[in-house]
């Protein structure tokens, strides 16, 4: 039976991230990656994935890595998502890493669990599992395309690339700095996960292993997918936890406005619906490490739910704030425009629910 | 004790007592003795002072094993899912043994005497009183929303023994022989046709002092484990595999009969369908997490989404199947001997649900309970608080 609850090392994890994230990525300087002076958090990656280990938590101990699982890597997406952190965890650590490993590479991977690598797979985050994956082709100049909303590429020293081959999707590699290759950042509702447009014009690379890539591109996809879920966690419970404590502190009427039950139920139904995605992003956790047969549908019913859970939260959390939620002072802003572009990743809400359908053998008709 | 000596402690039992031959009452007294019938609860009062989440593992090899369900079955669903587990946190060594073995074998049926014409939601105004006479208490009031009192041989009955102090201090917990000659149970129609609730009319009913659970005044504190009790017991009747419930038969309906499958239904259908798995697996953790340690107020929740859920799907069902939406099955007044959510017809459900939002604690009440005692927020403006009860204007 799946396991829910945290162990005492995904505790150990939690800590270790979090501290890291209240010392180094307060919401002032979250913030100013939306201004003309954005501050740089490589260091913070850097420490990250490195000092504490944590880019090799999906990579097994042979090839360097912790050898840990997505149970762990679910908990250090909580805490991106408590701290909107701007850190390509997910497309790095997450997408790049499980993509390359499911295709045998074994050379990438280890710079990457080590940390002193940061790479990008090239699908737009709004690829769900299983779609085709088009943009870039081979031949004999090279890789030629373009992939537009790619998150983490501009950050990146590799360039994970799937591309159309004269049999099938290859995957192959690039180096970001690579003659050919141009990153265009985009401006984008949620500045904390850079995101950009990706342009091959006769790219010379290495193709990763000989086998076709749609089953390591879609495998990267679906662990995304999980593993955003808890993101989208860690998000609802900042938005809800930071909105109980300002309806206890903020007065009107002579009363502090959580006393109004206007207010209280609201929270109520939020302090539930939070839970339940709790419940449903460790399931989807649980499951992806331990290989189980409900993997597929754990991650799917994780999407469905969860990322919807984060944008009413973040709702919430605006609206209950009134005037100050509204605010660019106040950090909610950072948690809704996170939690609204997180539902679009990996495909809505709507796409999860027609993918379970097939599974779960519902059909439309 | 492992799980390999658990293991074998059931074994034993089933060696000894032909689980599918011998007589149900007979089995579920030596599963009793053998400390077999909640593994968590006391030595010699059904248990063995285990971890609570090694009663699975008891539960699913009796059941493997064919034999008879603790309690006598769904008939007794208060007194395993309410009295026991009350009586076992509140009750005394002696009490635990004088009531949990028969409660277990099935010989006692309980029943809940707990809300009145005047006391629903603001359950602490109770006016049924018990007063002492002796060794005994005499009990005079009337009670309402109570199923299986047709069937009960006992009841948990909650009655004010102090009207001259507020009210959550004036109450004192019973349990009460509804064999009584003082007991008068009539049967109380609902909207469904049946009635699987009563009333029920306390006069002069004698109930000894051995028989309080709790201190004299402590009453409150005691009718609180078993309301925590309650509400995971009904937001738990989601069940714990996938598609059981109401969202079961949605989906064995429209995977068997194509031709009710309308494209301009199927996302809503996939929506609830996903709800109801979020919420099977909000209740597995949440008994994860209830292996240490007493319940709290957090079952409010899982019981708020099962009744929600439970409505949204019946309301959906009833639109997948116009033509018997459009009839009834059986409008003939009845008394069912246990409570049942989701048989019968399409429209029995649509309407049963309707009460999943009132019984053991309306939603609107269960919101309040969430948001004062978990998240912390002001209570209620309470103007009856400080005031005796009996001066409580009415």
């Amino acid at each position: 039976m799946s396991d829910l609850l945290y162990s005492d090392t995904e505790d150990a994890v939690r800590d270790s991230v979090r501290r890291l994230f209240a010392e180094r990525c307060p919401s002032e300087a979250v913030t100013s990656l939306y201004d003309a002076a954005p501050q740089n958090f490589s260091d913070v990656w850097h420490t990250l994935a490195a000092d504490l280990g944590m880019a090799g938590l999906l990579v097994p101990e042979d090839l360097g890595g912790a050898g840990a699982g997505a149970r762990e890597a679910a908990v250090v997406m909580e805490e991106i998502g408590r701290a909107v952190a701007p850190v390509p965890f997910l497309s790095s650590a997450v997408l790049a890493t499980v993509a390359l490993l499911h295709a045998g590479d074994t050379d990438t991977v280890r710079g990457l669990a080590a940390g002193s690598l940061t790479a990008a797979l090239t699908v737009s985050l709004s690829t769900a599992p299983g779609d085709a994956v088009t943009g870039v082709s081979t031949g004999a100049n090279g890789l030629t395309g373009r992939v537009t909303s790619v998150a983490g590429a501009n950050e990146a020293d590799v360039l994970v690339v799937p591309a159309a081959g004269p049999d099938g999707l290859e995957l192959h590699t690039v180096s970001r700095d690579a003659a050919g290759v141009e990153v265009s950042p985009a401006l984008t509702l949620d500045m904390t996960r850079p995101l950009a447009d990706v342009q091959f014009s006769g790219v010379a690379s290495s193709r990763v292993g000989t086998g076709f890539a749609e089953a390591a591109v879609a495998a990267a996809l679906e662990t995304g997918a999980a593993l955003l879920a808890s993101e989208q966690l860690g998000i609802a419970e900042w938005c809800f936890e930071t909105t109980v404590a300002y309806a206890k502190q903020r007065k009107q009427f002579g009363r502090a406005i959580g006393s109004y039950q206007a207010i209280k139920h609201r929270l109520a139904d939020l302090w539930i619906d939070v839970n339940a995605a709790g419940a449903a992003a460790r399931y989807a956790a649980d499951t992806r490490a331990s290989q189980d047969d409900d993997a597929t549908i754990g991650a799917a019913v994780a999407q469905a739910y969860c990322s919807g859970i984060a944008v009413r939260a973040a709702e919430e959390c605006v609206q209950l704030h009134g005037g100050i939620g509204m605010t660019w002072e106040y950090p909610a802003h950072l948690y809704l425009k996170r939690a609204k572009s997180d539902q679009l990743a990996f495909g809505t809400a709507y796409r999860h629910r027609a993918r379970l359908a097939e599974l779960v053998d519902l059909p439309v008709s | 004790m492992s799980a390999a000596d658990l293991h074998a402690r059931v074994r034993t039992l089933l060696n000894e007592h032909d689980p599918v031959r011998s007589d149900p009452h007979d089995f579920l007294a030596a599963r009793f003795d053998a400390g077999l019938a909640w593994v968590h609860f006391p030595t010699g009062s059904g248990g063995l002072d285990l971890p609570r989440n090694y009663q699975s593992q008891v539960e699913n090899e009796l059941t493997a094993a064919g034999a008879p369900p603790g309690g006598g079955g769904a008939r007794n669903g208060i007194g395993m899912g309410m009295a026991a587990p009350t009586i076992a946190a509140c009750g005394t060594a002696e009490q635990q043994r004088k009531f949990l073995r028969p409660l277990f074998t099935g010989e006692h049926i309980y029943c809940q005497l707990f809300s009145e014409p005047g006391a629903g939601s603001d359950l602490a105004g109770v006016a049924t009183r018990a007063v002492r006479d002796g060794d005994n208490w005499i009990v005079n009031g009337q009670k309402v929303w109570t199923s299986s009192a047709q069937n009960a041989q006992r009841a948990i009955l909650v009655a004010r023994t102090d009207p001259t102090v507020p009210k959550h201090q004036g109450l004192t917990y019973f349990v009460c022989d509804m064999t009584d000659p003082g007991v008068d149970v009539r049967p109380l129609r609902q909207i469904t046709g049946e009635a699987e609730f009563n009333e029920v009319f306390l006069t002069d009913v004698r109930v000894p002092d051995a028989n309080r659970l709790g201190a004299e005044g402590g009453g409150w504190k005691v009718a609180t484990t078993t309301l925590n009790n309650e509400r995971v017991a009904i937001g738990s009747m989601a069940g714990g595999v996938r598609e059981t419930g109401t969202i079961g038969k949605v989906t064995e309906a429209w995977r068997s009969q194509p031709d009710i499958r309308d494209p301009a239904m199927h996302d809503e259908l996939m929506r609830l369908w996903v709800e109801a798995e979020v919420a099977r697996l909000t209740g597995l953790r949440l008994r994860q997490r209830l292996v240490a340690g007493q319940l709290g107020p957090e079952g409010a929740g899982l019981k708020v989404t099962f009744a929600r859920l439970a409505q949204a799907i019946s309301g959906f069902e009833i639109e997948l199947h116009p033509e018997e939406g459009l009839r009834y099955d059986d409008w003939t007044m009845r008394q069912p001997d246990s409570v049942d959510f989701i048989g019968r017809g399409t429209g029995y459900r649509y309407l049963r649900a309707k009460g999943n939002s009132i019984e053991g604690g309306t939603s609107e009440i269960l919101r309040n309970t969430i948001a004062e005692r978990i998240l912390g927020l002001p209570p209620e403006h309470r103007v009856d608080k400080e005031i005796a009860w009996k001066d409580l204007p009415r």
